[in-house]
């Protein structure tokens, strides 16, 4: 009689703990649950501005550095994508010379480049997301494509990352004009936060590894990484982003993202 | 109106413009601009232009007594100084075709600071922005201009600029029909993309339905022409002192302009109306025909430019009405530009672009252009390497007489403050009756290098 009921509570917690979960939740969906929760720590940012720095290394070693400043707006619902300002500062040649994007979820992002030396606002194609973003590693996709709704996902494993625990899920992009097949993203168990992301080209080659590092924590709720660090495996260069202090909600509203606003960033 | 004229009368300061009710005081003389750079010479028709330099600084004062008014509460801000210095030789192959032209090269030499103020807030910001260049050839081209000094302020959803500024509208690449506010820099090169800076008082709102500005421009900016040692020039030498304006205030007439824009998904577009002296001039001999007089007509204008962005193709369109030189004339630029990116799994761009001129202007009664009737054909590379760098090379070509006219401009950053510029300005095939006619033999190459600071 114990023994039974010792034999059934135990195949009761056996369903319970994996059976279970395992009917109610594929793959997929543990996936985009994970990518989700990392992407809802950040919700009610409103908007932010920070200054960081760009290190562009080629395989010799040789730096370039650009210093810019960024600032977003968040949109909340997620079917939208968020609005971001990016302004150069140097080198010099290229100081005011800003670019607008408009975020969407399938659809071609909007995005606007303003050239200081004619003032001219030019909208440009947002096709061109594979491409390198001023020279840098980084793809134009890496800046724009954050947003929980451009892919799917896929749950792979979990494994001890640093000194945590990270959720390792792969993600492929639904949006058009990708110059990656998938990625393949790691998430922590503590913070929630994504540490590290490979990604993979349109032969299925492993291209590029992302480290986000140095990871602050703002108005005890959002996290942020101030080091992102990006190789090239195939040509052995590298970009980090050295980012600066954070501000939030600073006031920046709808209006400081119209494409006139462009002119008015110095 | 009352006060800034006390005011005005208290500091002696220049009046800002007929709008504030002043009569203009006893004329200066020729030359007496503060910034007055260009050498006297004996013959008459070269003798340094009126007193326009003098109104772009009286203008100055202004700015600089708003800024103060501005910056008392807000003292607390940033002020950056950036800018460039370039050293430039531009190279004519060929031998002159009229007589006191120079031969072969020229070299110049350029500084441009940018001096630049934000308030903490941000809403207020103040900018100055002198030009200018030396030539060791041709003093027709060494030439000191404000490009822009203004004091500009926000508030909710409007914004105020005063001062000297360069505003940009339009959307094609090979001809900028619909942008007006600013008088082209004729002397810097003959691409019109270099302007002098307007005098202006620029009072916009941004709406969810759009922006609106309205612009009141005091001070009318004379085109600056070649003078007798310069290339790119007509047979007969323009005088400026010969000017002449359908305007009884002269070159002190306020102009107005108007524009409204906006974005709807994959459109943007943009509606503008201009009211007040042509940027472009007339040049009509005098009566002993030794030279050319300009002449400016008082015109209305209204433009549309529209692009659309699907893909990697950017549809782009300009038109405009224009009254006031004889007949009512439409004039146009359209066309297309498709862009490959990532070429052969490079990281390069090579963008392809194709636009139409027409132009429906007398040119008896009207100021000419060479764009009447033309195709422009031509081709963008961006390497998209750590140097930035880039290409823009094509071909205008007049469909009625087959004038060709070439360019090319590369360049690419060396380095983190250096940049080196190449261009290439080529005549070919030039009809005696086109309007290019007169600078048939000036094909020039230029090669600029220049230092950001």
């Amino acid at each position: 009689m114990r023994n039974s009921l010792l034999r059934n509570s135990a195949a009761a917690l056996l369903f319970a703990a994996v059976i279970a979960p395992a009917i109610a939740e594929t793959p997929e969906e543990k996936g985009f649950a994970i990518a989700a929760r990392a992407d809802r720590t950040d919700r009610g940012f409103t908007d932010s501005r920070v200054e960081m720095k760009m290190v562009l290394r080629n395989a010799a070693g040789q730096e370039s550095n650009r210093t810019l400043a960024l600032n977003t707006l968040e949109i909340p619902d997620e079917q939208v994508g968020d609005k971001t300002l990016i302004v150069f500062e140097s080198p010099a040649d290229i100081d005011g010379t800003a670019l607008l994007s408009h975020a969407k979820i399938l659809d071609a992002d909007d995005q606007w480049l303003y050239l200081p030396a004619l003032k001219r606002i030019k909208r440009i194609s947002s096709v061109n997301k594979s491409g390198p973003f001023v020279g840098s590693e980084f793809a134009f996709e890496d800046f724009t494509a954050l947003e929980l709704n451009k892919y799917t996902y896929k749950y792979l494993r979990e494994e001890p990352c640093g000194d945590m625990t990270c959720d390792v899920v792969e993600r492929k992009p639904r949006y058009e004009h990708s110059g990656y097949t998938r990625q393949v993203a790691w998430t922590d168990q503590r913070d929630f936060q994504v540490r590290k992301v490979d990604f993979y080209d349109r032969r299925g080659d492993l291209l590029k590894t992302l480290e986000q590092k140095d990871y602050r924590q703002y108005n005890d709720k959002f996290w942020r990484a101030h080091l992102l660090a990006m190789t090239n495996h195939k040509t052995k260069k590298s970009t980090d982003l050295v980012f600066g202090e954070f501000a939030f909600k600073t006031g920046l509203r709808d209006r400081d993202f119209v494409k006139n606003t462009l002119k008015r960033t110095r | 109106m009352r006060p800034i004229k006390l005011l005005a009368q208290a500091f002696r300061l220049p009046p800002l413009c007929p709008l504030l009710g002043e009569r203009e005081g006893p004329a200066k003389r020729e030359g007496e601009g503060i910034f007055q750079l260009r050498r006297s010479s004996p013959h008459p028709a070269l003798s340094p232009r009126r007193g326009e330099t003098r109104l772009v600084f009286s203008s100055l004062w202004w700015v600089v007594l708003i800024a103060a008014f501005l910056a008392g509460p807000a003292v607390a801000g940033e002020v950056r100084v950036s800018g460039f210095a370039a050293s430039e030789l531009r190279w004519f192959p060929q031998s002159p075709q009229f007589q006191g032209q120079f031969s072969g090269a020229e070299p110049s030499l350029l500084l441009s600071p940018e001096i630049r103020y934000r308030s903490k807030d941000r809403d207020t910001s103040a900018v100055f922005i002198p030009f200018l260049r030396l030539s060791g050839r041709d003093d027709t081209r060494t030439h000191a201009d404000i490009r822009e000094a203004y004091v500009a302020t926000r508030k909710g959803d409007w914004d105020l600029l005063v001062g000297l500024n360069k505003v940009f509208w339009g959307v094609a690449e090979s001809r900028h029909l619909v942008n007006i506010i600013n008088q082209t820099d004729a002397i810097e090169d003959i691409d019109e993309e270099d302007k002098l800076g307007q005098p202006m008082i620029n009072l916009g709102v941004q709406k969810d339905w759009g922006r609106v500005d309205l612009y009141v421009l005091p001070g009318f900016r004379e085109r600056l022409f070649p003078r007798s040692e310069g290339r790119l020039r007509a047979g007969l030498i323009v005088d400026d002192d010969l000017a002449r304006f359908e305007s009884g205030a002269g070159n002190k007439h306020v102009d107005f302009a108007a524009r409204y824009s906006h974005y709807i998904g994959d459109w943007d577009l943009g509606v503008s109306v201009f009211h007040g002296l042509s940027r472009e001039a007339r040049l009509l001999p005098n009566a002993t025909g030794t030279a050319l007089a300009p002449r400016y007509d008082k015109i209305t204008q209204l433009g549309v430019d529209v692009q659309y962005t699907l893909d990697a193709w950017l549809w782009k369109f300009e038109g405009i009405v224009r009254e006031g030189h004889g007949d009512s004339f439409a004039a146009m630029v359209g066309g297309v530009e498709y862009t490959f990116y990532q070429v052969a799994d490079s990281d390069a761009d090579i963008g392809v672009l194709s636009e139409i001129h027409l132009d429906g202007r007398d040119e008896t009664r009207a100021p000419p252009t060479p764009f009447d009737h033309d195709l422009f054909l031509g081709a963008r590379l961006a390497l998209n390497d750590v140097d930035d760098t880039q290409a823009l090379a094509g071909a205008v070509i007049d469909a009625e007489d087959g004038t060709l006219s070439f360019f090319l401009e590369a360049e690419r950053r060396i380095g983190d403050s250096w940049k080196i510029e190449a261009e290439a300005r080529l005549l070919g095939n030039v009809d005696d009756k086109n309007v290019l006619a007169p600078f048939k033999r000036d094909s020039f190459f230029n090669f600029r290098l220049s230092r950001f600071f």
